[in-house]
């Protein structure tokens, strides 16, 4: 079974992505240290809200360079939402400088009619993916936020999707085994719990199980 | 392109779902996840809870109310009525809801407002307005009355003014139910909902007179609302979710359309 740690750094709901995660084929657990991170064949970082609060915590917790070391071992990664923007260099919400691990920055959405963007949108796919396995083309899927992340130069082949609110924005990002989306597969019923089991497979651990070694300090900042 | 959604509201005391006149002449409806879940396969776009315990201990109920549904239906839930700090608001989000709800709360201590918003984000903070029409002549053009308690309590405040202060404090969605119409069946206050829609810039979720799917497409065109929310209509199945909108598609209306809706 693949094993997934959800990074938990006091960004709100937590039991649907929890819940929604085991539906899909997942034993979860919740990261709110880098300890937990131990044995987990990959990361979830969830979050909304703004990007400045949440490094802060993240930091405070002593999971910041703990989350970087894994992205630079190449392992598996969902971002959702926040935790999506959180990957990029920084935010324009609140001048926050964020993760840095892909090229772009995270802006307000462009010529929005309505802003927050709440609620079920197409997601237009840009190229094949196998987190989008199974899923129809036309599948709407459920957002609720003001920005999005940009990418910037040097993130050829980086979009996965976009969706339309106002302008087209950037919804959905991989990276090997890193990728992102800017909408809530949790709360996407059916064709988020298959987007989110896809995720789970393409996480799952060589027929050899690993050990989970980790490079990362096991003791909380 | 952005749907439109259609939102069920769960009335829900003591740990069950209710109808009635909203206060008055309660009766069992079942059990809160069951709906929920019912609702979700049907099409619901969102679910909303309707917190109208007023016992001292109804709030526990109401968390494990919110868990076990936040188990079964992966859809974003809303909870509404009796949040008052901070504290309360995150102890319903920890418990698997996606937003909070503020009425009463929020005309008491408008800060409160502000200060959820900046701990958790505006998308998370929605802003319930009931309304009633003043009293004069015909039309709006006295406009309308903020009212609190289910309508029992006028509080002098204009909606309209309320609804763009509410927003320049961080509601990130208002919900606007027009007290004149709800229970009524006599439709939407289109005029209600476009004067508000017009004065903000978030997304307005229309409440309170639904009879029929005509009714829902009315709110979309005529009033500008982002989402649509009825309870009695779906509850008693006088119309089905995959009914509504099925009118607001064949209208114009972007809807979401599931498998179980298309079926």
């Amino acid at each position: 079974m693949t094993r997934v740690a959800v990074v938990d750094y006091g960004a709100g709901n937590l039991v649907s992505i929890e819940q929604a995660l085991t539906a899909a084929g997942a034993d979860v657990v919740m990261a709110s240290g880098p300890a937990a991170f131990e044995g987990a064949d990959a990361l979830v970082v969830p979050g909304v809200g703004a990007a400045g609060p949440a490094m802060s915590r993240l930091r405070r917790r002593g999971l910041e360079e703990p989350i970087r070391a894994w992205i630079a071992d190449d392992r598996p990664l969902l971002g959702i939402c926040l935790g999506l923007q959180l990957l990029f260099e920084g935010s324009d919400e609140d001048g926050a400088e964020t993760l840095g691990v892909l090229p772009g920055r995270t802006v307000r959405l462009r010529e929005a009619p309505r802003l927050p963007h709440i609620g079920w949108n197409q997601v237009e796919r840009r190229r094949a993916h196998s987190l989008f396995g199974g899923i129809d083309e036309a599948a709407d899927f459920y957002f609720v936020h003001s920005f999005a992340a940009e990418p910037g130069p040097g993130a050829d082949g980086l979009t996965l999707a976009e969706t339309t609110h106002g302008a087209p924005f950037v919804s959905a990002v991989a990276r090997g085994p890193l990728v992102g989306v800017q909408f809530h597969p949790e709360r996407s019923g059916r064709d988020g719990l298959r987007l989110l089991a896809n995720f789970v497979e393409l996480a799952r651990p060589a027929a050899t199980p690993t050990t989970g070694a980790m490079r990362a300090p096991a003791v909380a900042g | 392109m952005l749907r439109v959604r259609v939102i069920p509201c769960l009335d829900v005391a003591r740990g069950r779902v209710v109808k009635g006149t909203r206060f008055v002449d309660l009766t069992d409806e079942g059990d809160p996840p069951e709906l929920a879940e019912r609702y979700a396969a049907e099409g619901a776009d969102e679910i909303v809870f309707l917190d109208i315990d007023a016992a001292p201990d109804g709030r526990g109920t109401l968390l494990e109310v919110v868990e076990r549904t936040a188990r079964r239906a992966f859809v974003p839930l809303t909870v509404g009525g009796g949040v008052r700090s901070v504290t309360e608001m995150r102890d319903v989000l920890r418990a698997g809801a996606d937003k909070v709800s503020f009425n009463t709360a929020a005309v008491r201590d408008p800060d409160l407002v502000r200060r959820c918003a900046r701990r958790f984000g505006s998308q998370a903070v929605v802003v319930a307005i009931d309304a009633r029409r003043r009293a004069g002549p015909e039309d709006a053009g006295t406009g309308w009355e903020v009212v609190v308690k289910g309508g029992r309590e006028p509080t002098g405040l204009d909606a309209l003014a309320w609804a763009r202060r509410a927003v320049a404090s961080g509601a990130g969605e208002l919900l606007v139910t027009s007290i004149d119409r709800d229970g009524t069946g006599a439709g939407f206050d289109t005029q209600l909902l476009r004067a508000i829609a017009d004065r903000v810039s978030v997304p307005v979720i229309a409440s309170g007179g639904a009879a029929g799917p005509d009714d829902f497409v009315a709110a979309v065109r005529d009033g500008g609302a982002s989402a649509v929310l009825a309870a009695s209509i779906f509850h008693r199945r006088r119309h089905s979710i995959a009914a509504v909108k099925a009118a607001m598609a064949a209208a114009g209306i972007p809807v979401r359309l599931t498998a179980a809706a298309a079926a």
